[in-house]
Formats: C-alpha cells, sequence, structure tokens
C-alpha cells in the first residue's frame, strides 16, 4: 500500500491522454447531423437597433436564424444580476454584442452568411474608459453608472490627516485590461428540444454556472437541462462565466432546429474582440507614515471599468477592495471603491480577480512612500507587515503563524537581491552603457476561496463512490482546466484511504452525474473543494467500517473486500460531504468587516530587469516566487501554477496591451497582441515554505492558483524604477511608454 | 479564384503517419482541416489559424509546419508527421512523451501536441541543445499554462534519456 502520496509528483491523471493527443476537447467532437452556428454581432458600441437585413446571394431559407423573439424563457444570462441578455433585443450596450445567431451544416456558406446580415444601428452617445462613466459623461447604466461599491473602514482615516509629525504620500495607479488568451478558444455542442430539454458540451470552468444559466434561459425544471465539461484547453477565469453565453446561443440554435446538435467554437479574432477580459483600473493612494516608517493610516479609493453590464464585476471588486492593503499593518485604513459601466463588451474574471490590480497600485505606492521616509523598500515593509495576532484592513485577526519578514529574507538570499541592489545603484550612475539594470521585489498575499460569506452562501457538496472492486471515484464539478484538479484529488482521495493513487478517478463533471461542489475559482478548488473530497471519502470508509466489513487498520486488499461484500449486500456504496465553514468564522457582509478569507497564501517575488534606454526593451533576467502556501500537494503541479501564473504576469507588465477604438479592441489576433514565448521569460524560480494550514487537506493544503499573477507588475516596475529612476505608475508598460517616461526625466 | 473554381474538388496523394491516401478536397483547404476533418486525427490543434501559435504543428517531411497555413495541395507526395504518428502503433510513449508527463510540460494540454512535435523535431535536428536552442526551438509554439519551465525540463529529461540509450 502506498504510504506517502501528499507531496509526490505522481503523474497527472490525464497526463498521457494529453501527450498523445488523444484528449478530446470540444472541437474534437462531433455528432451525427450536426450544424455550425454563429453569431451576429453589433458594429457599434451603443445604440437603437433599426433593422437587420440579409443580404443577397444566401440561400437562407436553408438556414437556422434566432433573435431575441425566439428565447422560449428569460432573455438574460442568469449570474449575479439579470442585465445582460443574451441577443439584443433593440438596443446595444457594446461592440460586439450579440444580435442575432445563424446554423447551417457548411461552416464555409455560414461565415459567407454571418457576414452578409447588416445591422443597421442609429448610434447613441457611448462611453469608453472608466474616467469618462465616472464623470457621468453619460449614463449607461441604472442611475450612475455604478454597478457595486464597496467601504472597508477601519479605524479612523480622517482623523490622521490633521496630525503633526507625519508624512502624506499620494499616488495614482493605473492597469490596463488583459486578455486570459487560453490556447483553446470558447467553444460549445448543444443538443435542445422540447422533448428532451436541453444538453450542452463544452470547454467551460464551472459547469453548475451554465447549468443555473440555462434554467432561466428555457424556463426548464433542474432535470431537464444537463450540462458537460469537456476536456478544456485553459481558463484562468476567461471561462468562468462567458461559458454560459455561449452555451446559451448553440442551445438556442439547436432548440429552434428541433433538436439537431449545434456547434459553435469561436475563431481566435472572434474570442478575442467578444469575450471577457480582465477589469482596468485606477487607484488612488493616500498614505500617512511616520518619520520612523510606521504606517498610520491609509486611504484608498479603487475603482474598475466593468464594461457594458455587471456580470461578475460586484465579486472582482469585493476581491480587490480587500487586497488593496495588503499585508500590512495599520490602524487607520479606509477603502472606498467602484465598479462602473462602460460601453465595452462586459471585463470578467482572470485569474487574481481584482487582486493583481490593487496590489499593483498598493506596493508602487509603498517603494514612494518608503523613498519619503528615507528608508529602503525593504526596510519599510519590515516595520509593517502584518504578524499572527495582528488585524487586516477588514478586522480579521491573522490566528495562523506568518512571517513575511521571513519570506522577505529567504527572496533576498535566493537573489542576492542586497548586493545587486547595491551593484546595479552604482553601475547604472558609473557607466554611460544605455543598459540600466534594476531589481525590485513585492510583498503580498491572496485569500483562498470565496470572499467572506460566499463559501456559505454556495453550500458545495462533493461525493464519492466505491465500486464493487474497491476502485473509488470522485463526484465533483469541480474542473480540470490545466491546473490538475484530477491529480490533487486523487492523491487527497487516496491520502485519506491509505489506497493507492491508481485506485482512485475522478467522475466526469456533468451536472446530470456529480453534485454542484462550487466553481472551479477563487483558488478554491485545493483548500475548499479539496477538503470536501477528503471528508467525503473518510465517509465511504466509515460506512464500510460502520457496517463491520472493514477494521480499524486494513490493507488494500481488505479495503477491496469490503467493497466487494458491502456492495454484494447493500448496492452502491457512496458518501457526500458539504461544505461547513471553520469554527469562529465571522463575516459582516453590510460593514465588510470580519474574516474574509479562511486562509491566505503569502508570497515576496523578485524581479531583476535589463532597460535599454535606446530601443526601450524591457527584459526581465530572473524571477525569482517565495511563497507560503500550507501543504503543497504535488510539488510540480504547485511549481507548474505558479510558473504560470508569472508568465502571466510578466505578459500584463511588458507586454500585452489591449488596443480599444470606440469600445472596441482592434488588436484582436495573436499576431499583434503579444503574450510572452519562450524565448521572451526569464528563468522562474519557485521556492515554497510550508506551513500547514489547520483546516486544510491532505495535511494542510491552501489556495495557490492566483496568488502567483499578483506579484509581477510590481515587483518589475520596482526594478524598473531602479534601472531608470522614473516612476512608473501604469501597466501595460509598453516601449512607446517607457521612452515618453525617459525622455521626461532627461 | 472563382467560387465555382474554389469548390471544385482535387486529389491530393500524400502519407500520414506511414499510410498513404488519396484525398478529395477543395484545393484551398488548410491541411489543418483535412487532418482534422477528413482523416479524423484530432490531434492536431487550431489555436489561432493564423501561423502564430504552433498548436496545429506538424511535421512535414520531417519539416515543423503550422498546418494552418498549409493549404493541402502542397503537401501532395509528401511525408506528414502528426501527434498520432509519433507514437507509433504501439503503447510506448516517445521519450518526449514520457518526460513531458514526468515533469509536468502538460498543463491544459492544448499546446502538448505541438509543443512535443516540435521539441522531437529540435532534438531531431540538434540533439545536444544548449538552454537558448531549446528556447529558440520552441518559440514559435505558444503555451499559456506553463510559463515553459517544465517544458524546459521534459526537453532536457528526454535528451538525457536519449543520450543514455545511445
Ligand atoms: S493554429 Fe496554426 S499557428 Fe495557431
Ligand atoms: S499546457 Fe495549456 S497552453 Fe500549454
Amino acid at each position: 500500500m502506498q504510504t506517502e502520496i501528499v507531496g509526490k509528483p505522481v503523474p497527472r491523471k490525464e497526463g498521457r491522454s494529453k501527450v498523445t493527443g488523444a484528449a478530446r476537447y470540444v472541437d474534437d467532437l462531433s455528432m451525427p447531423g450536426m450544424l455550425y452556428g454563429a453569431t451576429v454581432r453589433s458594429p457599434v458600441a451603443r445604440g437603437r437597433i433599426r433593422a437587420v437585413t440579409f443580404g443577397e446571394g444566401i440561400p437562407w431559407d436553408e438556414f437556422v436564424v434566432v433573435t431575441a423573439k425566439d428565447i422560449p424563457g428569460e432573455n438574460a444570462v442568469a449570474l449575479i444580476l439579470l442585465d445582460q441578455p443574451y441577443l439584443a433585443d433593440g438596443f446595444v450596450n457594446h461592440a460586439e454584442e450579440p444580435v442575432l445567431l445563424l446554423a447551417h451544416e457548411d461552416k464555409h456558406l455560414l461565415e459567407r452568411a454571418r457576414r452578409a446580415v447588416t445591422v443597421d444601428i442609429e448610434p447613441l452617445p457611448a462611453v469608453f474608459t472608466l474616467e469618462e462613466s465616472l464623470a457621468g459623461k453619460e449614463i449607461v447604466w441604472g442611475e450612475d453608472n455604478v454597478f457595486k461599491t464597496y467601504l472597508v473602514d477601519k479605524g479612523d482615516v480622517d482623523e490622521v490627516w490633521a496630525q503633526p509629525d507625519l508624512l502624506i504620500v499620494e499616488g495614482e495607479y493605473s492597469t490596463g485590461a488583459q486578455e486570459q488568451l487560453y490556447i483553446e478558444t470558447n467553444g460549445v455542442i448543444a443538443v435542445a428540444n422540447a422533448a428532451e430539454g436541453v444538453t450542452v458540451w463544452g470547454s467551460m470552468q464551472c459547469p453548475y454556472y451554465v447549468h443555473k444559466a440555462l434554467l432561466k434561459l428555457f424556463a426548464l425544471p433542474p432535470e431537464r437541462v444537463r450540462v458537460v465539461q469537456c476536456e478544456t484547453g485553459g481558463g484562468f477565469g476567461g471561462k468562468e462565466e462567458y461559458p454560459s453565453m455561449i452555451g446559451g446561443h448553440a442551445a438556442l440554435l439547436s432548440w429552434k432546429a428541433g433538436g439537431r446538435p449545434v456547434k459553435i467554437i469561436y475563431d481566435r479574432a472572434e474570442d478575442m474582440v467578444a469575450t471577457t477580459k480582465r477589469h482596468p483600473s485606477l487607484t488612488r493612494h493616500r498614505t500617512a507614515v511616520t518619520r520612523e516608517g510606521k504606517l498610520v493610516a491609509m486611504d484608498i479609493e479603487f475603482v474598475v471599468d466593468g464594461g457594458a453590464y455587471a456580470t461578475l464585476s460586484a465579486v472582482v471588486l469585493s476581491r480587490g477592495t480587500i487586497h488593496a492593503a495588503g499585508p500590512y499593518t495599520c490602524p487607520n485604513v479606509r477603502v472606498r471603491s467602484r465598479a462602473v459601466a462602460t460601453n465595452v463588451p462586459p471585463h470578467g474574471a482572470f485569474r487574481g480577480f481584482g487582486a493583481p490590480q490593487s496590489i499593483f497600485a498598493l506596493e508602487r505606492q509603498l517603494d514612494k512612500v518608503a523613498g519619503a521616509v528615507g528608508l529602503s523598500p525593504a526596510e519599510f515593509r519590515r516595520r509593517n507587515f502584518i504578524r499572527e495576532g495582528e488585524t487586516t484592513a477588514t478586522g480579521q485577526v491573522i490566528r495562523e503563524p506568518v512571517d513575511m519578514a521571513g519570506l522577505l529574507d529567504r527572496a533576498f538570499e535566493l537573489t542576492d537581491y542586497e548586493a545587486k541592489r547595491e551593484r546595479f545603484a552604482r553601475e547604472n550612475a558609473e557607466n554611460n552603457s544605455t543598459q540600466k539594470r534594476g531589481i525590485g521585489f513585492a510583498s503580498f498575499m491572496h485569500g483562498a476561496g470565496f470572499t467572506g460569506s460566499g463559501e456559505d452562501y454556495l453550500k458545495s457538496i462533493v461525493g464519492a463512490e466505491a465500486d464493487a472492486e474497491g476502485r473509488v471515484r470522485v463526484l465533483a464539478a469541480s474542473t480540470e482546466i490545466g491546473q490538475g484538479t484530477n491529480t490533487i484529488f486523487a492523491q487527497i482521495a487516496s491520502n485519506a484511504l491509505g489506497l493507492d493513487y491508481d485506485l482512485v478517478e475522478m467522475a466526469q463533471p456533468d451536472t446530470g452525474n456529480v453534485p454542484d461542489s462550487g466553481p472551479t475559482v477563487a483558488s478554491r478548488t485545493c483548500m475548499i473543494v479539496g477538503k470536501l473530497v477528503e471528508s467525503a471519502a473518510v465517509g465511504l470508509r466509515q460506512t464500510l467500517q460502520g457496517a463491520g466489513l472493514l477494521t480499524e487498520e486494513y490493507t488494500q486488499d481488505g479495503w477491496r473486500e469490503a467493497c466487494r461484500q458491502y456492495v454484494e449486500r447493500y448496492g452502491a456504496l457512496k458518501s457526500f460531504s458539504q461544505y461547513k465553514p471553520p469554527p469562529g468564522v465571522h463575516w459582516d457582509d453590510e460593514k465588510y468587516q470580519g474574516d474574509a478569507y479562511g486562509a491566505y497564501a503569502w508570497a515576496v517575488y523578485v524581479a531583476e530587469v535589463t532597460v535599454d534606454t535606446l530601443t526601450y526593451e524591457t527584459r526581465v533576467d530572473d524571477f525569482v516566487a517565495v511563497q507560503e502556501v500550507g501543504k503543497v500537494v504535488h510539488p510540480i503541479l504547485a511549481a507548474g501554477q505558479i510558473e504560470g501564473g508569472v508568465a502571466q504576469a510578466i505578459g500584463f507588465t511588458l507586454y500585452e496591451n489591449v488596443v480599444w477604438q470606440d469600445g472596441r479592441m482592434i488588436n484582436n489576433q495573436m499576431t499583434n497582441y503579444v503574450m510572452p514565448t519562450s524565448a521572451d521569460l526569464p528563468p522562474i524560480r519557485v521556492h515554497f515554505e510550508e506551513q500547514p494550514y489547520q483546516y486544510g487537506p491532505a495535511g494542510g493544503a491552501k489556495g495557490i492558483g492566483e496568488l502567483p499573477m499578483d506579484g509581477g507588475a510590481p515587483a518589475i516596475l520596482n526594478a524598473i524604477e531602479q534601472a531608470t529612476g522614473v516612476r512608473f505608475t501604469h501597466v501595460p508598460l509598453m516601449p512607446e511608454a517607457l521612452m515618453r517616461g525617459l525622455n521626461e526625466n532627461r | 479564384m472563382s467560387d465555382e473554381e474554389m469548390s471544385r474538388e482535387a486529389d491530393v496523394r500524400c502519407t500520414v503517419n506511414g499510410t498513404t491516401h488519396t484525398l478529395r478536397v477543395r484545393p484551398m483547404a488548410r491541411l489543418l482541416d483535412v487532418l482534422r476533418e477528413d482523416l479524423h486525427l484530432t490531434g492536431t490543434k487550431e489555436g489561432c489559424g493564423e501561423g502564430e501559435c504552433g498548436a496545429c504543428s506538424v511535421l512535414i517531411d520531417g519539416e515543423l509546419v503550422n498546418s494552418c497555413l498549409v493549404p493541402v495541395l502542397q503537401v501532395e507526395g509528401a511525408q506528414v508527421q502528426t501527434i498520432e504518428g509519433v507514437t507509433a502503433g504501439g503503447a510506448e510513449l516517445h521519450a518526449v512523451q514520457q518526460a513531458f508527463i514526468e515533469c509536468g510540460g502538460a498543463q491544459c494540454g492544448i499546446c502538448t501536441p505541438g509543443m512535443v512535435l516540435a521539441a522531437v523535431s529540435l532534438l531531431a535536428h540538434t540533439p545536444q541543445p544548449t538552454d537558448a536552442d531549446i528556447r529558440h526551438g520552441l518559440a514559435g509554439n505558444l503555451c499559456r499554462c506553463t510559463g515553459y519551465m517544465k517544458i524546459f525540463d521534459a526537453v532536457v529529461r528526454a535528451c538525457e534519456r536519449a543520450g543514455v540509450k545511445a
């Protein structure tokens, strides 16, 4: 029997099918009689639809055509609010908004037909940036363009400004949109008709989100709708809410076509131009600090651009708000935040979920504050790091051992930071080289699981079942999207039962077959759902022991025999486990005070850069990521998560620039929206400190997925500031902006 | 070309993973589509359709190409190898595939078939690649999940294995 499975790099469950090309993604599936679907979209950002005309030369009678009038249930994508239509009905609120759907069995003809439809729209004034939206240039959503506001208020910030002997430092920071750029675009197949209900197969993170949306769209009871996740080629948040839209579209076409299967696969250009991106943000900081470098007050205003509809912006804003004051102790903190509407396609979930934006601002601001006090960025942070027993901005008492200073030491040791910082300063000043060097860092935390009472509302459920051969299957809607769900769940269950890893497998996420373990988001899969996997597995053992078939100590053969007898006598052996909050966790949704997250991952990331002051190119030469994420369940998968997240963060900082024109992304191709290639990235060196979390699974695991997105941008800009002496405040920092900054400072 | 010429079908003879086929195709059809739709070799993926991502990589007469950019007429008489041909026939994985599994080179897996072929091609041309050779050899294949580090590890491990064998 396997003894130690946790912490071992077992082969990933679906590794073989992925390296051989046998893994089946949705576009690899085909069904008899299948049609292809396409979406006709709005050419303008905002306006009233006057007419839709079908051009010449297309055999229109062969086509399935769906408009808003064909929707059997409610024309709204059910998520948080019901403000976003599946198909525009008389009015459009953003460019590329879906207006009409077409299906045909010939893909090539379908594409010609799509181009032959003209949507005539009387344009109305629109707002394209969060600044315009805040200024109320035009009211485009609700009464004031505001989707959501939060206030976090600790101590009394306003009391502080008048106090003597404090330094007050202000700063303004902003971040741009970022495309998730999963290599597999969004895609689904649907079969839908009145007799059989609706089934959707697709690339997605959250089958039960799609399920919930389809219930509303078709006005059907839950058992008539089924959603199945296929192998999914990356998500990063981009397949959190959007599959509800494309899944609904394919199902509407199939419904109209009497139940013929309909496949919709976006091409890259459509996926980039029409689907969600990271929320652009603007953050203002006002910080009060003593002359000894102790934080006294942080007043933070944080705004994100939500795009045309509410979608998930309220939740993204929440995470960004809670992370805005970082892993520091400060007696007075106020965070005022808003998500506002603009006439661009709705921004959505993307790894980090608001936190990378507010952490970028904070970690740039703190370097500035350190400078004002006359301390090094490191010394300043050391004096303010939060420690066990102290409280965060939301008043959460940190009850776990946290050692930010220790992480900082480790990161500095691995990078030789202090020596390099000094050497680069000297060399940059002394020599006339156009190559300027810099090293910088960021320290931060990331909460695992849903914010505040989110997990309480979700009440996730996981099941486990064992067959007569003793094989265990985990039943969960949590999806494998590359991050390793299948593998870590099997590790957790086999560890809990003392069985071989090979004896445990995952059921395919299919709402017809697995319970709702909640969405695959928010770094919650390992820590929250993993814990449920563990207890569901333990439930199997307890059932066998309760039935007197299994002794306290047992071998794998003993387990198999017990399962055989149980199944023979009583039928199926199943066990379910439902989420319960750990003891002593309180959250006040009104005041935004309390235990915002069950646990945090803590980290210090260091970046080293070279800036070429002639070509305005910036290269990251080295990147070290040190973090404490609880027990590491699988060292290779965990490191892979960090490396991949850091690569995306480097893209976010230096390469990935969404170019907008009238509310539309105009560089919607991989040729001109550039993500890092293997030739662009530095070595990404990953180091884990392990501090088991008492309520985590497998001996104390926490969340990990989003964390690596948070630290890259501020660490790199802090390094660039050392290299150039210029205080850049916006990412992405493209060469043109670098050139402007350098010229202004000459 | 007129619409009529575009839709007039033609025959192409080529060898795919060791089997010779005569394919009836639209002349402008992309090799990618013919592989996926006519031959049901769905291991070759489409990530961009414009020659940027490498998810559609295949080997034509031993050279790595993006099959989304190749009109199928161009492979007349050629030897095409797809990911399905890398594990030709048997259950035994290629050293590169084995190393990808062990080192964590595949996460979501959508870039993996192309990436494996790029690595196979790199090692065929440069059996002992340096770090820079690996980075540049794979630079035509984008991976959004891994940050490439585990892929580099896999290539290094695969050539270590090959070295041991030789
Ligand atoms: S699909 Fe061919 S290069 Fe991207
Ligand atoms: S493994 Fe997902 S894109 Fe490479």
